[in-house]
C-alpha cells in the first residue's frame, strides 16, 4: 500500500518546484542559524567549565552544530534537484543519488529532533555535574597558592556576584568548609587555636561567608561574619534578614540559567525541524510525480505523487537490510578466520 | 574668475546626477547611523546618571540624534532632487528650491562637525560632574531610608563591582565619610559613643570600606575593617594591602569608559561629516551646471559648474552688500529727481526770443 498518494497536474508540479526552491533557501538560512545557536550554547557552557565536573552536556551543542552543517548541504542539494526537476532532460541524472540522499536527510532531521529532546532530558546530568563542580570549587577556594587551583577563588567570587547566588545549595555550605587559608591564620592567637581544637578534623570553620555573597540591594552594610549570631550585631535578626546576603544557591541559579537558554534554543530548533521536514516531504512528492512523467512524450500530463511506495515497516527494512547485511557479512568473515578467539577469552 | 570651475558634458552631468542619487541614499543610512550612535550614547550615560551632578553631558547625544534625523530628511530630499536632475525639464521644478536646499545642507553639515567636536570637548565638564556626583553619592550612601536617595547605595555598590573601582579618587575617600547609618549603630555602646565624640562633626568615621570595594583578584579573603592598619591583621604586608581592594578611583574609571566611547563616536561622526561635505560639493556642482545649461538654452551642450561664481573675497563682499542693503528698502535718498532746480529750462526759452508768457513755476 502506498503512503499518502496525491494527484499532481502540471501547474501544481510547477508551483511545488517553485515553492520548494524558496523553502530550501529558507531552510538553508535556518540551518546556518541552528549552527550558530549551537556555537552560542557551547560558548556559554565553556565559560563556566571550571564549575562543571564533566562535559556530558556538551553533546547537545555538538549535535546542533553537526545538524546545522548537515542541513546546509541537504538544502543546497534540495534546491539543485528542484531546479532540475521540471526539466525532463536533466532530472534523470539525479536518480541514483536520491535514495541515499533521502536516507541521510531523514537521519539528520531526526537527529535535530533528538537534540531538542536531549536538551530537556539532560537537566539531571547537568545538575549533578554542577553539584560536584561547585563542591570542589568551594573546597579549593582557599588554595590560591596551589597550581591548578589558584583561580578557583576568583571564579567562585565572580560567579556568585554575576548570578547573585551564594554557595552550592545555599549560603550554609560555606559554614562547613574552611575557606580561609592557613597562611592567613595567626596560630599564636588563642582564638584561632580554640576554634581549630573544637573541630574534629582540625579545620578553621567560621560562621561567615566571603564578600561575594553580599547583596548590594541590602539597606545596611553587609554582615559577612557571625551571620547566625543575632547578638553580635545591633538590630539584627538573621532569620528575618532576607536582603543581607544572597539566599539562592549557585547550583539552582546556574541550572535555571542554562535550562532557560536551552528552552529558547529548543523552540527555535523545533521550528527549523518542521521547516526541514516540509522541505524533504515536498522534495519526495516532486521526485515521485516527476518519475511518472519519465519516458512519456507529453510532459504536461497529470501524475500521481506519493511519500512511500511500500508501507513504513517495509521501507525501513529495505533501507536497513544493506546496513545489516554489511555487519552480518563481516561477522561471517571473522567466524571463519578467528576460531581460537573464544578459547582465549 | 570662478572657484573650482569644471566643464561638464551632457553625459557627465547625467552620470553626476546618478552618482549623487546613490550617495544621497548612502547618506540617509549614515544619518540613521548617526541617530543610532546618539541613542547608544544617551543610553550609556543614563545608566550611571545618578552619579553625575548635572545633565549637561546629555547635549552631546541630543545633538547627534537631531542631526541624524535631519540628515535622513535632507538627504532623502536630495536624492529626489538629484534623480530629477538627469532631465533638464524636471530640473525646472526644483530650480528655486536648489539654492535654499544647498544653504540648509551647508548649515546642517556644520552642525555635524559641531557634534563631532563636542564629543572631544565635553571631557572636562564630565570630570567635574562626576567628581561632584560621586562625592554626594558617597555622602548619601547610608541614607537607604530617605525617599529619593534609597537606591544610591545599590547604584554605588554595583558601580564599584562592575568598574572595579573604589571611592572617588581612591579607597581613602570612604575613610572620611560616614557610610554606616545611625540606625545600625548601638548608641549605648561605649566604643560607638567615643568614636562619635572624637569627631568634630559627630560623624561615625571608621577605617573601613564597603564590601563592593573588595578585589576579586586578591589571594586572601577580603579585609574591609582597619584597612590602613597593617598590625591589625596577620601577615598584612604591603603587597597584601595593594591587592586587597580596588586601587582605581571610580571617577577615573567612568572617565575612561566614557572617553573611549566618545572618542570612537567622534571619529565616526568626523568621517560622516567628510562624506556629507563630499555630497554637498557634488550637489553644488550639479546645481550650477544645470543652471548654466538652462542659461545657454541648449540642453545637450556643455556647461560649466563651479563652487563659487566669483572669488571668495568678491562673493563675501557681494553677500555683505546684500545684507547691508536689506535694511535700506524704504529710504528715498536714491531718487534722482528730488532737489534738482529747473533754471536751465527758463534760460532755453529766453534765448529763442519767443513771446510766450512765461509762467513762473519755480518749485517750492
Amino acid at each position: 500500500m502506498v503512503v499518502m498518494k496525491m494527484k499532481f497536474p502540471f501547474q501544481k508540479r510547477v508551483k511545488l518546484a517553485q515553492g520548494l526552491w524558496l523553502l530550501s533557501w529558507g531552510a538553508t538560512m535556518a540551518g546556518a542559524m541552528t549552527f550558530s545557536l549551537g556555537c552560542i550554547l557551547k560558548t556559554e557552557l565553556h565559560r563556566r567549565a571550571e564549575v562543571m565536573d564533566n562535559s556530558n552536556i556538551h553533546i547537545v551543542p555538538n549535535t546542533l552544530m553537526i545538524v546545522g552543517l548537515a542541513s546546509l548541504g541537504i538544502n543546497y542539494f534540495a534546491s539543485k534537484i528542484c531546479q532540475d526537476a521540471l526539466d525532463a532532460g536533466r532530472f534523470p541524472r539525479w536518480k541514483t543519488f536520491l535514495k541515499p540522499y533521502f536516507a541521510i536527510s531523514c537521519f539528520f532531521t531526526v537527529l535535530m529532533l533528538l537534540a531538542v529532546i536531549m536538551s530537556y532530558a539532560m537537566k539531571g546530568s547537568l545538575e549533578s555535574s554542577l553539584k560536584i563542580g561547585l563542591k570542589n570549587g568551594i573546597r579549593f577556594y582557599k588554595d590560591t597558592d596551589t597550581p591548578g587551583r589558584c583561580f578557583q577563588k576568583q571564579n567562585i567570587d565572580r560567579l556568585q556576584m554575576q548570578f547573585q547566588c551564594c554557595g552550592n545549595n545555599d549560603f550554609k555550605d560555606w559554614f562547613e568548609v574552611q575557606w580561609i587559608s592557613n597562611r592567613y591564620l595567626d596560630f599564636s592567637s588563642k582564638e584561632v587555636k580554640d576554634r581549630i581544637k573544637s573541630n574534629v578534623d582540625g579545620r578553621y570553620l567560621v560562621d561567615g561567608v566571603p564578600f561575594s555573597c553580599c547583596n548590594p540591594s541590602s539597606p545596611r552594610p553587609c554582615i559577612q561574619y557571625q551571620i547566625t549570631n543575632n547578638s553580635a550585631h545591633y538590630n539584627y535578626e538573621y532569620q528575618t534578614e532576607e536582603l543581607n546576603i544572597y539566599l539562592l544557591g549557585c547550583r539552582e541559579a546556574l541550572v535555571n540559567y542554562y535550562m532557560g537558554l536551552m528552552n529558547a534554543i529548543g523552540a527555535g530548533v523545533l521550528s527549523v525541524f518542521l521547516l526541514q521536514g516540509s522541505v524533504l516531504v515536498s522534495l519526495r512528492f516532486l521526485q515521485t510525480s516527476m518519475d511518472a512523467v519519465e519516458g512519456k512524450e507529453n510532459t504536461e500530463i497529470e501524475t500521481e505523487g506519493y511519500l512511500l511506495e511500500k508501507g513504513v515497516k517495509e521501507t525501513m527494512m529495505e533501507y536497513l537490510s544493506p546496513v545489516l547485511s554489511f555487519f552480518l557479512l563481516t561477522n561471517q568473515v571473522e567466524e571463519g578466520t578467528t576460531t581460537p578467539a573464544p578459547a582465549a577469552t | 574668475m570662478a572657484v573650482g570651475k569644471v566643464t561638464f558634458t551632457k553625459a557627465e552631468r547625467e552620470k553626476l546626477a546618478e552618482v549623487l542619487w546613490l550617495l544621497n541614499w548612502i547618506s540617509v543610512l549614515t544619518g540613521a547611523t548617526l541617530f543610532g550612535l546618539g541613542l547608544f550614547l544617551k543610553v550609556e550615560i543614563q545608566k550611571w546618571q545618578e552619579v553625575m551632578s548635572d545633565q549637561a553631558i546629555l547635549y552631546v547625544p541630543h545633538t547627534l540624534m537631531t542631526t541624524g534625523l535631519a540628515a535622513c530628511c535632507i538627504n532623502f530630499l536630495g536624492g529626489k532632487i538629484c534623480l530629477d536632475c538627469t532631465d533638464t525639464n524636471k530640473f525646472l521644478r526644483w530650480k528655486l528650491v536648489m539654492m535654499p536646499y544647498i544653504v540648509c545642507t551647508f548649515c546642517f553639515t556644520s552642525c555635524v562637525l559641531a557634534g563631532a567636536l563636542m564629543c572631544y570637548s565635553i571631557r572636562s565638564q564630565l570630570e567635574e560632574s562626576l567628581f561632584l556626583g560621586l562625592r554626594s553619592t558617597m555622602r548619601y550612601y547610608k541614607d537607604t531610608d530617605t525617599p529619593g536617595r534609597c537606591y544610591l547605595k545599590k547604584t554605588l555598590d554595583l558601580l564599584q563591582i562592575q568598574f572595579q573601582c573604589c571611592g572617588n579618587t581612591g579607597y581613602r575617600d570612604w575613610l572620611h565619610v560616614q557610610w554606616i547609618s545611625n540606625r545600625y549603630l548601638d548608641m549605648t555602646s561605649s566604643t560607638v559613643v567615643d568614636r562619635l565624640r572624637s569627631n568634630v562633626d559627630g560623624k561615625y568615621l571608621m577605617d573601613g570600606v564597603p564590601f563592593s570595594c573588595c578585589s576579586t583578584l586578591s589571594p586572601r579573603p577580603c579585609i574591609q575593617q582597619q584597612v590602613s592598619d597593617s598590625s591589625a591583621h596577620f601577615k598584612y604586608d604591603e603587597q597584601s594591602q595593594q591587592q586587597n581592594l580596588w586601587r582605581r578611583g571610580c571617577r577615573q574609571a567612568l572617565m575612561d569608559h566614557y572617553t573611549d566611547i566618545m572618542q570612537s563616536i567622534g571619529l565616526t561622526v568626523l568621517l560622516i561629516w567628510l562624506f556629507e561635505l563630499l555630497v554637498l560639493t557634488g550637489v553644488r556642482y550639479l546645481q550650477t551646471a544645470m543652471e548654466n545649461v538652462l542659461r545657454l538654452g541648449d540642453p545637450d551642450s556643455e556647461s560649466d559648474g563651479w563652487i563659487l561664481e566669483n572669488s571668495l573675497a568678491e562673493t563675501a563682499r557681494s553677500n555683505f552688500n546684500i545684507i547691508k542693503n536689506l535694511g535700506k528698502c524704504y529710504q528715498v535718498e536714491d531718487d534722482p529727481n528730488i532737489n534738482i532746480s529747473t533754471v536751465t529750462t527758463e534760460q532755453e526759452v529766453l534765448s529763442q526770443h519767443v513771446q510766450i508768457p512765461v509762467t513762473s513755476w519755480h518749485p517750492a
